[in-house]
């Protein structure tokens, strides 16, 4: 019994050595939908500098945001920014801001199944907010044909197809159409779910996907990298200029530089509708959501040591993996700002 | 030897009492976690079918209705089809066969759910919006449950894919109760004249009538509760329709799809507002089964075994 008790000891005197040892952990934890690309940067960041290690939780932009606020994890990630409820939570909790730091960007894309369509369709703001209202209800309504002269629609019932479970996808859709609309936005409005008027509900991308390829005149959102990487057809919609555009990592990052221009100190900014030319109109930033003060300053100069290297370094991973990459005048800006972090 | 008696009886006392106190655990959680909704809506949380966190609007009416219909669908479907069965590997069925059967019975009982999710996508969906809708539309279509558009997914078919989920467990522990029915029961009966189904049905089947009922309300647990391979056919819109066609939503399903991204404390709490009431919902539907196992084996024959 003693030999084994002085193994057991041994045994853990040693863990606790190499637990002692082990690098400098940060815990994040939030958003799904840039995943793939924050746990590439944390990987590389880690690589690089070995002193840090960042341990990033996929749970979702609301469970980010709340573990933040609660101070569980050492910072956040959300595909909808915090609202002014949840600032206010977290500075009366923390006596300091939460900050906004953009990442990326994305963009939900139309996708549809008609039988006989093989075109790409285009989508007019109003099209695309009459059809999730559920006020178009056919293929061959005005609305839908008049853009797309030349193609022969059928007059059948359309079938709405969205996410059942609260997405960044979900919010960046209603997101633009509460933009284009006013019913939208007075009715059903914007939010990572939302009461839909129409439709069925399909689980993740792949849901949607496969709800759309079975069933015939139905039409749904994507996130773009899903529908690039699965090669599912997609068609363009109409921007605030007036140009009908398919949606593409250029067209992504050319609204967030049309933005910025306009972007609020925080970062807190839609970028949906944005005007200028080549502008994809249904896109967004994702973030994160960086702590204004930290207690323990190793833990802050870690962040902002990942937060600087995200914005150079760190962009050239984006489009590898089919993420639109930060415009140069963001980039500035982020840059700025990084001082804010105390 | 007294000593380790009462150690023994201690030990095995607060296993036993653990049971109790993670249920009494677990309405406290829930409890505790839903004021928020409770005192806002109060009793309107039941009869309300707006679900809207935008405007932070919460009825749990349709989800309430989908849990019930769908389980309701699956248990009419595969309580004749899982008692058959049974009936036919205990009483009929060869030894060899019955045995090599109900190897295939446990592990179709121990597939996941989501296996059973992705059979009901590639497999049932399609079926049901090619044919069995639209026959059972031009067939019953006088029916309010069978009527409107066509979808494939929807409530019928989650009803569907949940009976083909269920139907191991009636047959596994249906068959389980129908051999432990004393021999001499079956050789009275044959003995009197009877016939060997009249036997079966008459006196084997009344005989094993507690254990049978057992694995239905086992059953129906696993409907009520089900998540995954619901949420993939279900259709995901909290409607109330009477068509069966229409697709809707249940209380499990709507959690694990909303939980994660769910911002705001009313619209978190509702959520676990729901938890609480399919928590109510399963110990309703259990006490009842309890009472409805009592009611008849007052009446009816011989329960010893149950």
């Amino acid at each position: 019994m003693k030999r084994i008790a002085g193994i057991l000891l041994i045994t853990i005197a040693f863990a606790g050595v190499l637990w002692a040892d082990n690098a400098l952990l940060i815990n994040g934890a939030g958003a799904t939908f840039p995943y793939p690309i924050y746990s590439k940067w944390f990987a590389e960041y880690h690589k690089a500098n070995g002193a840090i290690e960042i341990n990033y939780l996929s749970v979702g932009s609301g469970a980010g945001i709340k573990q933040v606020t609660d101070g569980t994890v050492d910072f956040g990630a959300t595909d909808g920014p915090m609202n002014d409820d949840q600032l206010k939570a977290y500075r009366d909790k923390h006596g300091a801001p939460i900050l906004h730091f953009p990442t990326v960007l994305g963009a939900a894309v139309p996708t549809y199944n008609i039988p006989g369509v093989t075109t790409s369709l285009n989508f007019t703001p109003d099209a695309l907010a009459g059809i999730f209202l559920g006020r178009i209800s056919k293929w061959n309504d005005p609305a839908i044909a008049n853009a797309n002269k030349g193609v022969n629609l059928p007059a059948n019932d359309i079938i709405v197809i969205h996410r059942s479970e609260g997405s960044g996808t979900t919010y960046i859709w209603t997101d633009y159409l509460s933009k284009v609309s006013t019913d939208w936005k007075d009715k059903v409005g914007k939010g990572t779910a939302v009461n839909w008027p129409v439709g069925l509900g399909g689980k993740g991308n792949e849901g949607v996907t496969g709800l759309i390829k079975q069933t015939p005149n139905a039409i749904g959102y994507v996130e773009l990298i899903y529908a690039v990487q699965n090669k599912i057809p997609y068609g363009a919609v109409r921007n605030a200029a007036g140009e009908f555009v398919r949606a593409d990592l250029a067209g992504v990052s050319a609204a967030a530089a049309a933005a910025s221009k306009t972007m609020p100190e925080d970062f807190r900014v839609s970028i949906t509708n944005a005007p200028g030319k080549g502008v994809y109109p249904i896109s967004s930033f994702t973030w994160l959501l960086i702590p204004g003060k930290f207690s323990d300053a190793t833990k802050r100069d870690a962040i902002k040591g990942f937060v600087t290297w995200m914005l150079a370094d760190g962009q050239n991973y984006a489009e590898t993996l089919s993420y639109a990459k930060l415009p140069k005048e963001v980039v500035d800006r982020e840059l700025k700002a990084i001082s804010k972090i105390q | 030897m007294r000593e380790g008696d009462e150690i023994a009886r201690l030990i095995t006392f607060l296993f036993a009492a653990s049971v109790v106190l993670v249920t009494l655990l677990l309405v406290f959680e829930l409890w505790q976690g839903s004021v928020l909704p409770r005192h806002k809506f109060g009793f309107n949380f039941f009869r309300t079918s707006v679900w809207d966190p935008i405007f932070d609007q919460f009825g749990a009416l349709p989800f309430i209705y989908g849990t019930l219909v769908t389980a309701g669908v699956a248990l009419v479907i595969a309580v004749p089809l899982g008692i058959g069965a049974a009936i036919f590997l205990a009483e009929l069925a060869p030894a060899r066969v019955s045995d090599t059967l109900e190897f295939f019975i446990d592990l179709l009982a121990a597939v996941p759910s989501v296996i059973y999710g992705l059979l009901g996508v590639f497999i049932v969906v399609p079926l049901m919006r090619e044919y069995i809708q639209p026959a059972l539309k031009n067939t019953l279509g006088f029916l309010p449950l069978f009527q409107g558009p066509v979808y494939g997914v929807g409530l019928l078919t989650a009803g569907i894919v949940l009976a083909i989920m269920v139907i191991p467990y009636i047959i596994s522990v249906s068959r389980e109760v129908l051999l432990s029915v004393p021999r001499d029961q079956r050789e009275a009966a044959l003995s009197l004249g009877s016939t060997h189904w009249e036997s079966t049905w008459k006196v084997v089947v009344p005989f094993a009538r507690g254990g049978i009922m057992g694995s239905i309300f086992l059953a129906l647990a696993r409907a009520l509760g089900e998540t995954m391979a619901v949420t993939m056919v279900i259709g995901n819109a909290p409607v109330i329709s009477a068509s069966l066609f229409s697709p809707g939503d249940s209380i499990a399903s709507v959690i694990a799809n909303q939980f994660t991204e769910a911002t705001g404390d009313l619209y978190l709490q509702s959520l676990i507002e729901l938890g609480l009431v399919l928590f109510l919902i399963t110990f309703i539907l259990n006490g009842l089964a309890r009472l409805l196992i009592v009611v008849t084996s007052q009446k009816g024959s011989a329960m010893s075994n149950a």
